[in-house]
């Protein structure tokens, strides 16, 4: 069965105090140098049958109408080997 | 014949209860539906109340959009019924595209609940006729994803063409866009909004007033003289 991965993330215009909060605690705990972070959310999806052009289609539609919410977050699918 | 305003449960669904009373006080028959009833009832209005549906997964009113019950609530909406949605109900209604923009968690991130003032911006839609544009009224508010957010272009249009019918007076309590706390669509029959006027409705309980009243003998106004 093949893995087909669908990332979302907030738009980099919109504010994530999710990860500024994450940011904020890094140098508290020992990690410095990091200037920024984003939170976002990874969906793996185990696709059945042939991962072509008509499958990645309907995921494309189902990460588009679904997974992602697209006035405020953009979604990248892709294919893991 | 008395006039039918359904309340919609979902799983999570918290203010239900709360609703069908405000409605019933309101002089109006509560109807309560399921959201997997394949009927609207005959009711004349619909009210989406608050909570966390399906657990808030994915995002606030992102799966319960899809319940069956919605698909019938947006085909309505879109010929003319009215729909009120309350908190997580305004979280349903921008997932289903009949309002626009998003929420996002509150800016603080933290969970909040007190009395809100917010002024009353439009008071030409089904929901809100019983007030005055100017009117500044006190009702709970109680969410952690209450962060009006919408691109620049649909807030100037939002503020252009007076969709914006409420708004947060004094301290903006989640970072919302232009203090937004409700906004309504074109044809002021869909109105959304962040704080709960079913918990203000009777002097014993919430903030001692009855601010929010207006809402529910608005739209039985509206319904009425229609």
């Amino acid at each position: 069965m093949a893995r087909v991965v669908v990332d979302v993330m907030l738009k980099p215009e919109i504010l994530d105090p999710q990860g500024q909060a994450v940011q904020r605690a890094l140098p508290r705990l020992g990690f410095d140098g990091i200037s920024g972070v984003r939170q976002g959310k990874r969906f793996e999806l185990e696709v059945e049958g042939p991962v072509d052009e008509a499958a990645l289609t309907r995921i494309h539609t189902m990460a588009e109408t679904f997974l992602a919410n697209t006035v405020i977050e953009d979604f990248i699918v892709k294919v893991e080997s | 014949m008395s006039t039918r305003i359904g309340v919609v449960t979902f799983p999570g669904t918290l203010d239900d209860r709360d609703a069908l009373r405000a409605v019933r006080i309101a002089g109006a028959e509560p109807v309560s539906l399921w959201h997997r009833d394949k009927s609207l009832k005959q009711v004349d209005a619909v009210v989406l109340p608050g909570g966390f549906s399906y657990g808030d997964y994915l995002r606030a009113g992102a799966i319960s959009r899809f319940s069956p019950i919605m698909e019938l609530i947006i085909a309505g909406a879109k010929e003319g019924l009215p729909v009120l949605g309350i908190c997580n109900g305004f979280q349903v209604l921008t997932e289903s595209h009949l309002l626009p923009g998003a929420m996002l968690r509150n800016n603080h991130l933290h969970f909040i609940c007190r009395d809100q003032k917010l002024r009353v911006e439009n008071a030409n839609t089904a929901w809100t006729c019983d007030y005055t544009a100017g009117d500044e009224i006190s009702i709970p508010l109680k969410n952690i994803d209450g962060r009006y957010t919408a691109d620049e272009r649909t807030l100037d249009q939002l503020e252009a063409e007076g969709r914006v019918a409420f708004r947060y007076v004094g301290m903006n309590p989640n970072g919302s866009l232009r203090d937004i706390a409700g906004i309504t669509n074109e044809a002021g029959n869909v109105v959304g909004l962040m704080p709960h006027p079913e918990h203000a409705v009777e002097p014993l309980v919430g903030t001692g007033r009855t601010d929010g009243l207006g809402f529910f003998t608005s739209i039985l106004k509206r319904l009425i003289s229609a």
